[in-house]
C-alpha cells in the first residue's frame, strides 16, 4: 500500500519534469523556426542593389534599402549621442544621492514602469508635443521618440553597476580629498565603464528594432534624405508598409530587412554581454 | 615671518579651493537631480497631452466612449470598447498560453538543466526577448497564421468546437488571422520576459530551505510546487504582471495578424482590433476632429492600463526584494 503513493508521487514527478523539458524544446524550436525563415527568405533578398539602392515605387522591380539604412542610422546615432549624458547622469543621481531622496524613489519606480510602458503611446506623446506643434513629420522627431524610450534603459543599467562598485572606492577617494563629483565621474564611473558600456548597448538594441514610436514621427520617405528636419526613412517603418503590401518586390526587400535588423538587434545583445562578462 | 605669511596664504588658498569644490558639487548635484527629474516630467507631460488632445472625444461622448462599440469614421461616432475588448482578450489569452510556458522554461533553467548548458540556454531565451515585435508579427502573418489556418483551427473547430457553449469560441472561418493567432503570437513574445523573472527569483531561494526538502524524501517536482512556488509567489506573480503589460501594449506583432476589424465576436477566429493595433492603422489616416481625439483616448485608455498593471507587478517584486533581504 506504501508502493501505491510512492508511484503515484514518482509519476507526477516524471510527468511535471517532462512538461518542463518539453517547456524548453518548444522555446528554443520557436527561436530557431523564426530564424531559419528569416535566414531563408531574407538571403534570397540580399545583393548589391539592396545596400546600394533606395526604396523602389510601388510594383516595380529593384530597387533596395539604402535611405532606410542610412535613415535609421542617422536618427538611432543621434539618438545614442541624447540619450547616454542623460540617462547616465541621471543613473548617478540614483546611485550616488539617492538613498534618502523621495524624488530620487519615485524616478527609480516611474523609470521601471516607463522601460515597459507601451511604446507606441511614446509616438503618439511626441505626435502631440512635437510633430502636431510644426506641422510636419520629421527625423528630430524619430530620434525624440527613440530617445524617451532609450533613457530609462540606461538610466536603470548605470544605476545598477554603479551600486555595484565597492563603497571602500568611494572612501578612498574621499579620503583624499577628492570633491564629490569628481569621485562620481573620474571614480565611481570609470570603475563601472564596462558595465554603463553594456546598458547603452542595449538601448540600442532595444531602439533599432523599434516600429511602432516611428510610425507617428518620423514617418518615411521614398526618397534618400538626409535632412533630419524632414520625414525620414527607417527600416522598421519600411519593414512594416513593405510586409503589407501586395507586391511581391516589396515584401522581399522587407524580409531582407527583417533578416538585417534581426542580426544587428542580436548582434548588439551579444556583444553587450561579451563586453560585459570579459571586464567584470 | 615669512613662514607665518605663507602659512595664511596657504589656508587662504584652500579656502578658495574648497569654496570652488563647493559650488562645483553643487551645480554636479543639481544637474543630476535635473536630469533624473526629467523622466518624471516625461510622465506627467504623456499624461497632460494625452488628455488634452483626447478632450474633444471624451466631452463628446463622456464616459460611455468606453464602453460603446460603435466605431464609425463616416458617421463620426466613436466609441473603444472593440478596442479595449480586443486588448484584454488577446492579453489575457497569450497569458493563459504563456504562463506555464514561462514556469517549464524556469524550472528547467534552474532544477534540471545541467551546468554547462545552463548559460547558453538562458541566453538564448534572453535574445528571443530581444527579436523586435515586428518579425514576430511578419513571422505570424507568413509563416504561421497559414499553418494555422489549415491544420490547428479546424481541429479545434470539430474537437473544442462541438461542445455546447465554449465550442462557440472555436468555430468560424479558418482565416487564420484573428484573436486566437494574435494571442499565440503574443505569447511567444512574452515567454521570455515571464521566463527571466521567474529564472531570477527562483534563483533566490535559499539551497538549505530545498536541501532539506530533498533530505526528507520530496521529489525535484514536489520541491517546485511545495517550497520554491510558494517561496517565490510574489515574484512570480510580479513576472506574470510584466507580461500582462507588455502584452497589452504591443503594436507590431499584433497589428500584423489580428485582423484589423472593429467587431466584437463570440468567436476567437474571428477577426478583432486592440488599441495599439487601431493606433497604427487609423492613425495616419485620421483627420484632425473627433475621430483624431478619439484615437488620442484610446491611447490614454491603453497607458492607463499598462501603468496600473505595470505598477502592481513593480509592487510584487519589490515585495520579493525585500524578503529575499530579510531572509539572507
Amino acid at each position: 500500500m506504501e508502493t501505491g503513493i510512492y508511484n503515484k508521487r514518482k509519476r507526477s514527478n516524471k510527468v511535471g519534469l517532462s512538461l518542463s523539458m518539453f517547456a524548453m524544446v518548444l522555446g528554443m524550436v520557436v527561436l530557431l523556426w523564426i530564424l531559419f525563415i528569416l535566414f531563408t527568405k531574407g538571403f534570397a533578398a540580399l545583393n548589391f542593389n539592396f545596400f546600394t539602392e533606395s526604396t523602389p515605387a510601388a510594383g516595380s522591380a529593384g530597387g533596395g534599402l539604402a535611405n532606410a539604412m542610412v535613415g535609421s542610422l542617422m536618427m538611432v546615432t543621434s539618438c545614442t549621442l541624447i540619450s547616454t549624458p542623460i540617462g547616465v547622469l541621471a543613473g548617478i543621481f540614483l546611485a550616488e544621492y539617492g538613498d534618502r531622496s523621495r524624488i530620487a524613489s519615485i524616478t527609480r519606480f516611474v523609470t521601471d514602469i516607463m522601460l515597459s510602458a507601451p511604446s507606441i503611446v511614446i509616438g503618439l506623446f511626441v505626435y502631440a508635443i512635437y510633430v502636431a506643434q510644426v506641422k510636419h513629420f520629421s527625423g528630430w522627431a524619430g530620434t525624440l521618440a527613440l530617445s524617451l524610450l532609450a533613457v530609462p534603459v540606461i538610466l536603470k543599467t548605470t544605476e545598477n553597476m554603479l551600486r555595484l562598485v565597492p563603497g571602500t572606492l568611494r572612501e578612498a577617494a574621499y579620503a583624499l580629498g577628492t570633491p564629490k563629483w569628481k569621485v562620481s565621474l573620474a571614480v565611481i564611473l570609470r570603475a563601472a565603464k564596462s558595465g554603463v558600456m553594456t546598458g547603452i548597448l542595449l538601448a540600442i538594441a532595444r531602439v533599432s528594432g523599434e516600429t511602432a514610436p516611428l510610425l507617428f514621427t518620423a514617418l518615411n520617405n521614398q526618397f534618400f534624405s538626409s535632412n533630419m528636419n524632414k520625414p525620414m526613412s527607417n527600416l522598421p517603418v519600411v519593414i512594416y508598409q513593405f510586409a503589407l503590401s501586395p507586391y511581391e518586390n516589396w515584401v522581399n526587400l522587407a524580409w531582407g530587412g527583417a533578416l538585417l535588423i534581426t542580426l544587428t538587434v542580436l548582434g548588439l545583445n551579444i556583444l553587450a554581454r561579451v563586453f560585459f562578462r570579459e571586464k567584470s | 615671518m615669512t613662514g607665518m605669511s605663507s602659512g595664511i596664504q596657504l589656508t587662504a588658498q584652500t579656502a578658495k579651493i574648497v569654496r570652488i569644490q563647493r559650488i562645483q558639487d553643487f551645480l554636479f548635484h543639481k544637474v543630476t537631480l535635473f536630469f533624473a527629474s526629467l523622466v518624471l516630467i516625461v510622465l506627467a507631460g504623456i499624461l497632460i497631452s494625452l488628455i488634452i488632445t483626447s478632450w474633444p472625444a471624451l466631452s463628446e461622448f463622456g464616459p460611455g466612449f468606453f464602453f460603446s462599440s460603435e466605431w464609425d469614421v463616416v458617421n463620426q461616432k466613436f466609441g473603444g470598447l472593440t478596442s479595449i475588448y480586443g486588448t484584454l482578450v488577446t492579453a489575457v489569452l497569450a497569458l493563459l498560453i504563456a504562463v506555464p510556458i514561462s514556469f517549464g522554461i524556469a524550472v528547467f533553467l534552474t532544477e534540471m538543466c545541467p551546468n554547462w548548458l545552463r548559460r547558453p540556454l538562458g541566453t538564448a531565451v534572453e535574445l528571443l526577448a530581444a527579436v523586435p515585435s515586428i518579425i514576430y508579427g511578419m513571422f505570424g502573418l507568413f509563416v504561421f497564421a497559414p499553418l494555422f489556418a489549415e491544420y490547428v483551427q479546424p481541429a479545434l473547430t470539430s474537437t473544442i468546437g462541438q461542445v455546447p457553449v465554449i465550442g462557440a469560441l472555436f468555430t468560424g472561418a479558418p482565416n487564420g488571422i484573428g484573436l486566437l493567432c494574435a494571442a499565440l503570437i503574443l505569447a511567444f513574445m512574452v515567454v521570455p520576459f515571464i521566463t527571466s523573472v521567474m529564472r531570477d527569483v527562483f534563483e533566490i531561494v535559499p539551497p538549505v530551505l530545498k536541501e532539506s526538502a530533498y533530505g526528507i524524501g520530496c521529489t525535484t517536482w514536489e520541491v517546485v510546487t511545495r517550497i520554491v512556488l510558494p517561496y517565490t509567489q510574489a515574484g512570480v506573480v510580479g513576472g506574470i504582471m510584466l507580461g500582462l503589460g507588455r502584452a497589452l501594449g504591443e503594436t507590431m506583432a499584433v497589428t500584423f495578424v489580428i485582423g484589423n476589424a472593429h467587431r466584437i465576436k463570440a468567436s476567437l477566429f474571428a477577426p478583432g482590433s486592440s488599441i495599439a493595433s487601431t493606433l497604427a492603422n487609423e492613425f495616419g489616416e485620421a483627420e484632425p476632429g473627433l475621430h483624431y481625439s478619439s484615437l488620442f483616448a484610446l491611447g490614454l485608455a491603453l497607458f492607463i492600463i499598462t501603468f496600473i498593471v505595470l505598477a502592481a507587478a513593480k509592487w510584487m517584486l519589490a515585495r520579493m526584494e525585500k524578503q529575499k533581504g530579510a531572509k539572507s
